[in-house]
């Protein structure tokens, strides 16, 4: 008597399956999940999650929060961050001190795997939403992160 | 000559005949009237292929909660004609290995056969190109030469995907006829005639064939649906073209125009499938309750396209909803399950009329 019983079956699922799409058909005008992307560019909002390229948040007062140790650089399996780093006095304690005089990104080489962010000690870079990179010439996607004139925040320590 | 009866309103086909016989002996009239019929099917089913694509692409898009083409004309309206147009301009390449007379030969078996079913179905009282007393069985007949195209078109292309996917298309074919002859056959058992203007006729008074026949007629109704879905090659039945599969299975090889044909093909067939789903079950171009049988002037063929439309929606609604078959799932439905039951079925149709069960 299973044949019967299958077939039964076999209905019921199908409708199922029916139903559940026919619901996503009728709402489909409101709850659409297209982006109508550059007519909605100003008020377009990416995701949390989303991996547009490694960037360095920096305060108010030009200050971020990297000690140039390096990690990010090691962690980086394709070379695509470069640390220029020197020695200066730390003020605060006289004693010296390693910084960063520039942490260079290569964008285009970035796979957005995402490891240096997870090896940074201290946050100090980020992921941003940032999704347009498209350029003329390659050599624009080379990008300091520190911006110029920058220093690390008092008190932070890897 | 009833072929010349086509369009009610303002008797243009009549005037058009009348005009065209009046100017020309008996004989060269009636061919010319015969193209004339033909070019005017030809363009308008073209058309109508193109909006069925547009109408595809809308509804898989809702059903997938996006927007779908909205950007060429109005609501993107004039999308499929622009993509006729840039498959038009396309170069029509081929390999080096090919069947060129097989090759050349396929796509328009595959179109002509969709079209000349066309031909037998009355969209309205007077709205038939050609009324022969044996429409379904010219219709079976014909919808199964469309297979012989795509066979071609895969052994022509010389090249194993395709290949396979035309023999799966046969195999599919020979399968699923099967079914299709038999349910329609169930339903010309309560009819009593193969000709399609009567058939319809025959609902004016009884009611819809789906009603009249009540069980038997709803199972071969179901039974239609499934294994028309099966005919037209389309999910969940496209192991033919099997994008992930078999690149696009018998079409790998075509561009530009002649992969068109295939496609328009496609739709086309869709449209045949529901028509005569329509005519047999759902009272082809008769209105509902004959809510517009004393309007004179009221275009009947609006009833069979609403009627039409809603089952290509149902077709479109099974493709967005349902994964891909294996062929040996494709077999044991047949075989095992449509096939066995589709003959009871006969049987207890049969049985109904016998007694006189119907309503
Ligand atoms: S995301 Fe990965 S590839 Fe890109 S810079 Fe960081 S570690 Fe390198
Ligand atoms: S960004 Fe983070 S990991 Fe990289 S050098 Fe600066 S503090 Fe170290």
């Amino acid at each position: 008597m299973s044949y019967f019983s299958d077939i039964y079956k076999g209905i019921k699922t199908l409708l199922t399956g029916m139903s559940v799409t026919g619901g996503y058909f009728l709402h489909a005008r409101k709850g659409a999940i297209t982006q109508e992307y550059p007519d909605n560019r100003e008020t377009l909002k990416m995701f949390d999650r989303f991996r547009g390229e490694v960037v360095m948040p920096h305060n108010a007062d030009n200050r971020h929060y990297c000690t140039g140790c390096q990690s990010c650089e090691i962690a980086c399996p394709n070379g695509s961050i470069e640390i220029i780093w020197d020695r200066a006095v730390d003020p605060a304690t006289g004693k010296k001190k390693k910084k960063i005089d520039k942490h260079i990104y290569h964008l285009s080489m970035c796979t957005m795997c995402g490891l240096c962010i997870e090896a940074c000690p201290t946050d100090a870079i980020v992921w941003a939403p940032n999704f347009e990179n498209s350029v003329y010439d390659r050599s624009a996607l080379t990008k300091v992160l520190n911006q110029p004139g920058s220093s690390v925040l008092d008190g932070i320590e890897d | 000559m009833n072929f010349l009866q086509m369009i009610i309103p303002l008797n243009i086909t009549k005037t058009i005949s009348d005009w065209i016989s009046s100017i020309m002996p008996e004989t060269a009239a009636s061919y010319t009237i015969m193209v004339v019929i033909a070019v005017a099917y030809l363009a308008l089913f073209a058309v109508a292929g193109l909006y069925l694509v547009l109408l595809e692409r809308k509804v898989a898009a809702w059903f997938q909660l996006r927007i779908g083409p909205n950007r060429v004309g109005p609501w993107g309206l004039l999308q499929t004609m622009a993509d006729a147009l840039k498959l038009v301009s396309k170069e029509l390449t081929s390999t080096i290995k090919i069947d060129k007379f097989l090759y050349n030969l396929a796509p328009y078996f595959v179109i002509v056969s969709a079209l000349m079913a066309m031909a037998v179905f009355p969209f309205s009282k007077q709205f038939q190109a050609f009324d022969i007393n044996i429409g379904v069985f010219f219709l079976i007949a014909i919808s199964s030469i469309g297979v012989i195209g795509i066979l071609l078109a895969g052994w022509s292309s010389n090249n194993k995907y395709a290949l396979i996917g035309a023999m799966r298309s046969g195999l599919q074919t020979i399968s699923y006829e099967l079914s299709v002859g038999l349910s329609i056959l169930t339903m010309v058992l309560l009819t009593g005639t193969l000709q399609l203007s009567e058939i319809v006729e025959a609902q004016r008074t009884g009611g819809w064939l789906i009603l009249q026949g009540h069980i038997p007629s709803i199972i071969a109704f179901m039974i239609f649906m499934v294994a028309g879905t099966a005919e037209t090659n389309r999910a969940p039945f496209d192991l033919v073209e099997a994008e992930s599969e078999l690149g696009a299975g018998f079409h790998t090889e075509y561009s530009g125009m002649k992969f068109a044909y295939f496609f328009l093909a496609e739709f086309i067939n869709m449209f045949i499938i529901s028509s005569i789903a329509v005519v047999l079950f759902f009272g082809g171009w008769l209105s509902p309750f004959g809510i517009t049988e004393n309007i004179a002037w009221f275009p009947e063929v609006i009833w069979f396209l609403i009627k039409v439309l809603g089952l290509i929606f149902l077709m479109m609604w099974f493709r967005w909803t349902f994964p891909r078959l294996r062929v040996d799932q494709l077999l044991t439905l047949e075989w095992k399950y449509l096939l066995p039951l589709n003959l009871m079925n006969l049987m207890l149709m049969a049985i109904i009329i016998w007694l006189n069960w119907t309503i």
